[in-house]
């Protein structure tokens, strides 16, 4: 077996074993990131000698039979994390060259666990984006299919996992940022409950909406990543002070007696056809294996997109306020404070950023404060409500990932509100702030589809459960891409 | 007509915490080299989030309370946004809808004229970084364009707004308001105090009614005052350029002013065009806050004496009048130094010390426009000299020249008694050829008692205190004059 397809789970105990040395695995992913990502774009910055110098000193552990799970496992870092001493730039124009001088809690506590960090990756400018062609430096392609998209914001490091590129990666989401990329690139994606994981270091989209999660290549992976990132953050007060359980020891592949919730209008008009089937086909493996499946309505759901889009946006205009070129980052030269104000943000972020600040600034304006921000609040306690009821009789929601598979480069960055479409089955998690993970569940026409799994807050481990459950079902046998531009003509 | 002002005061006071409001950063900056105290957080870096510092909050109870507000349960942190290069955020943490206090009043014991301030609200915010503005320098990289230059040690300081209700009805009341705002927070030791220095500031909302009715007409608010004195100044003269306006039949607009301290003036400071709209909302890096009965209780408990109780104490305890004990009072920082006096001087001394600490004292003070903790007069050096009063040492004259020195030098009293020679004589052997040659070298006068005019006696005994350089005892002097002159 190559040594980039190995899992984390598969690659730990091969370390262990003292069969390999993280070194000799670190090279290979470098290797190979130098291979294939001059087709993909998923890196902004490759961390070689970093990488290889993290890898040494996880060997001396390993060595010294101090290793945990992650000790010596290659992870890439999406590019909105901040990382010491290294390039971070959020996909922007506005932060090339921004060295930032401190680290995420997630980073810390990853480089605390052993872990060796290959690279920054590619994502829409400030997470925003849902294709990964807002990046500032050119778009992430999909590794199945490179006239394609690998999903968005997180697309780079989907994209890395999915092409072994990386073993496993870290993403934010704040609309559906892990999960949609993670469905389209074919691989887990998994976002926590909000308030799960520290959001320190986290160069803020939406407050009250964003959260780090893992994108793996199976769900052992993930819960391994997410075990390591969890827990409460003294920086971060948004972070809630529960233990962290051990997520592998929900890794048993049993359904029996849950209740499984399939909620109507996650199957919207205009869907990919045979996208439903196929989802409708995943949830039925588990119902094989004991679940009960019933059908439910969430009937916020039409809203969610248009609260989201309200509450997203005003949050991002306050927390983007501060890239002024003063500080730091993009600076335009003009003669004026103002005019240099001006200047450096017209030029230093992009098309869709600037469309998010105004709507934002306009939703928050004290004119239309209460028929957008105010009214947005209150759906979005209807979502919750929606949630809860549903919680009140099943155990989990089961639904697709995103309506479509990897879409064409360039097809709906014409349409801004196509593009939002793509998270409409994803953006309901983040507004009740729940746990949802996406597993790969089939290819249509040849491109990969996402099943998504949402439980009740802080129940990652009935999600991972679930998610590992359908993984060991055998419905679908994960499949690698074949790296190139492919002409797709039905699998 | 006639126009009755109708004032309002924001006063933000900064709080005397360790670490700042939202990051572990010593909020101590006052004399620390430019942006020696920052870190990420206070310095807005991408990625970094705020945690509230629960000191910060205990202290906004605690004034709170001080000031009889009712807390709420609930309260919560809003961003208000506005760009500008002192915010490093582009948003500055403040608290909008839901502060954390609400409805209370400021009792003033203006002059014999009391009266009471209701008060709108406390809430707790962050201080924003400093910007020193540079004219354009005429050599160097610089050179050519006026520059600014960036503090950031100042941002994310505690503060605390206080907002009045418009009940302030005059440039003297203001003053007063905030003379007594200031010694409330003094006594609470949150607050420096400083207005020079920042650390306290006020800005006035001032408008003018025709005397007897009860509307608004439109207001100015007047900022950049960094003194009491200039609080009453602007205000004065806001009142006068208002009246001229409308009696002149003008119109007024709604603006902020700019007090000049050199023109004597209050001058536009932004037009209308910069009308702001700060877009709040709340604050979602932040958790609400939540305050249970029995922690305002608990902090209530833990409030010190303020200067009402402390007042009252001082005339139950010492037998000081009213008005003396009210003085003392005013400022925490006296009423200790006094406390401390009296403790150190003798039995019973308590009435001398005060009108030592008033009289002579006080006029040093008000001489240098200083504070009695900026002087180096001590309370024991104060007892001190109380003392060498009692026991005849010193005279009045003599205790007030012994105070003087030691509020400028911090000597020892009795040092400055033996070096200065200033030790009283009251000893008739050595005072009785002085008494006689005043006697006979001052005719007129001595003429003049003989004929009846005693009042000559008093300019004759002046003669011998000063020939005695003010150490002759002066009952002991007049003794022997009177006797001398009946002879």
């Amino acid at each position: 077996m190559e040594l980039c397809e190995l899992t984390a789970h598969e690659a730990a105990a091969t370390l262990r074993a003292r069969e390999l040395s993280s070194v000799e695995l670190t090279h290979a992913y470098l290797e190979r990131i130098e291979a294939v990502d001059p087709l993909l774009h998923a890196y902004l910055t490759v961390m070689r000698d970093e990488a290889l110098a993290m890898a040494r000193a996880a060997d001396a552990r390993l060595a010294a039979g101090e290793a945990g799970p992650l000790t010596g496992i290659p992870i890439a870092l999406k590019d909105v994390l901040v990382t010491e001493g290294v390039e971070t730039t959020a996909g922007s124009r506005m932060l090339k060259g921004y060295i930032p001088p401190y680290s995420a809690t997630v980073v810390e506590r990853l480089r605390d666990a052993g872990a060796v960090f290959l690279g920054k990756t590619n994502m829409d400018e400030f997470a925003m984006g849902s294709s990964n062609e807002y990046s500032a430096f050119g778009p992430v392609l999909n590794p199945w299919d490179t006239a394609r998209v690998p999903g968005g914001s997180s697309g780079g490091s989907a994209a890395a996992v999915a092409a072994d590129a990386a073993t496993i990666a870290l993403g934010s989401d704040t609309g559906g940022s892990i999960r949609q990329p993670a469905a389209l690139c074919g691989v887990v994606g998994l976002k926590p409950t909000y308030g799960r994981v520290s959001r320190f270091g986290l160069i803020a989209f939406a407050s009250s909406l964003d959260q780090i999660g893992p994108l793996a290549k199976d769900v052992t992976d993930a819960a391994i990543l997410l075990g390591a990132i969890a827990g409460h953050d003294p920086r971060d007060s948004t972070t809630v002070d529960l233990p962290v359980p051990d997520y592998t020891a929900s890794l048993v592949p049993d359904v029996k007696g849950l209740r499984l919730a399939v909620p109507r209008e996650y199957f919207v008009p205009g869907m990919q056809p045979g996208m439903e089937e196929m989802v409708r086909s995943a949830i039925g493996a588990l119902e094989r294996m004991g679940a009960s499946v019933g059908e439910v309505s969430l009937p916020s759901t039409p809203h969610a997109l248009a609260t989201y889009y309200i509450i997203a946006p005003a949050e991002a205009s306050a927390n983007l306020a501060r890239f002024d070129g003063i500080k730091y980052g993009f600076s335009a030269a003009a003669p004026t404070m103002w005019e240099a104000y001006g200047k450096t943000r017209a030029q230093g972020f992009g098309p869709e950023v600037k469309r998010r600040i105004m709507i934002g600034t306009y939703a928050l304006s004290a004119t239309y404060y209460d028929a957008y921000y105010v009214k947005a609040q209150k759906i979005r306690t209807l979502v919750k409500r929606d949630f809860d009821a549903v919680f009140a009789r099943y155990d989990a929601v089961l639904a697709p990932t995103s309506p479509s598979v990897a879409f064409e480069l360039g097809q709906k960055t014409t349409d801004p509100v196509q593009m939002y479409l793509s998270d409409v089955c994803t953006l309901p998690v983040n507004i009740a702030g729940l746990p949802g993970i996406s597993v790969p569940c089939g290819l249509l026409d040849g491109l990969p589809v996402g099943l998504q799994i949402i439980t009740p807050a802080f129940g990652e481990e009935l999600l991972v459960r679930i998610a590992y459950a359908y993984e060991q079902s055998g419905h679908y046998e994960r499949q690698r891409p074949v790296l190139g531009n492919k002409v797709v003509s039905g699998s | 007509m006639e126009f009755e002002p109708v004032i309002g005061l924001e006063v933000h006071a900064q709080l005397l915490t360790r670490s700042k409001m939202f990051c572990g950063c010593s909020a101590a900056y006052a004399d620390a080299p430019p942006n020696t105290h920052v870190c990420p957080v206070c310095m807005g870096a991408p990625g970094v989030m705020p945690v509230i510092n629960e000191e910060a909050v205990r202290d906004t109870v605690k004034v709170a309370l001080a000031l009889h507000c009712e807390i709420p349960p609930f309260s919560k942190f809003d961003r208000k946004n506005y760009p500008y290069p002192d915010l490093v955020k582009g948003y500055q943490i403040s608290q909008y809808d839901m502060p954390m206090s609400r409805h209370g009043y400021l009792d003033v014991a203006m002059d014999g004229a009391p009266f009471r301030v209701g008060i709108v609200r406390v809430h707790l915010e962050e201080d924003t970084a400093k910007l020193l503005h540079r004219l354009p320098a005429t050599r160097g990289p610089r050179a050519g364009g006026a520059y600014s230059l960036m503090d950031i040690n100042r941002s994310g300081v505690p503060l605390i707004e206080i907002v009045s209700a418009p009940d302030i009805h005059s440039p003297e009341q203001a003053r007063a308001y905030a003379q007594t705002l200031r010694s409330v927070l003094q006594y609470l030791g949150v607050n420096e105090g400083d207005m020079e220095k920042g650390s306290l500031r006020c800005d006035a909302n001032i408008s003018l009614r025709p005397r007897g009715t009860t509307g608004l007409g439109v207001k100015t608010e007047v900022k950049n005052m960094n003194s009491f004195r200039a609080l009453q100044a602007a205000l004065a003269y806001e009142i006068r350029r208002q009246a001229e306006v409308l009696r002149s039949g003008g119109t007024l607009v709604q603006e902020t002013r700019g007090w000049d301290e050199a023109r004597g003036e209050t001058l536009p400071q932004r037009s209308k065009e910069f009308a702001h709209d700060y877009r709040y909302f709340p604050e979602p890096d932040l958790p609400p806050l939540e305050f249970s009965p029995a922690y305002v209780e608990e902090v209530r408990a833990s409030l010190p004496e303020l200067a009402d109780a402390r007042r009252a104490r001082l005339v139950a305890q010492y037998g000081l009048p009213e008005v003396d004990a009210a003085t003392i009072t005013a400022s925490r920082a006296l009423a200790d130094f006094y406390e401390a006096a009296v403790a150190a001087a003798p039995q019973g001394a308590a009435r001398d010390v005060a009108n030592r600490l008033l009289s002579d004292v006080g006029g040093l003070l008000n001489a240098q426009g200083i504070e009695i903790d900026q002087s180096k007069l001590t309370p024991g050096n104060l007892a001190a000299v109380v003392r060498l009063l009692q026991d005849g040492t010193l005279n009045s004259k003599t205790a007030r020249a012994v105070l003087e020195e030691t509020f400028t030098t911090g000597k020892d009293p009795a040092a400055i008694v033996k070096e200065k020679g200033l030790t009283r004589i009251a000893d008739p052997a050595q005072l009785e050829p002085v008494v006689r040659t005043v006697v006979a070298s001052n005719p007129k006068p001595v003429a003049d008692y003989r004929t009846g005019k005693t009042a000559a006696l008093e300019a004759l005994l002046g003669k011998v205190m000063g020939q005695t350089r003010g150490q002759a005892d002066p009952d002991v002097a007049r003794e022997l004059l009177q006797k001398a002159l009946a002879e």
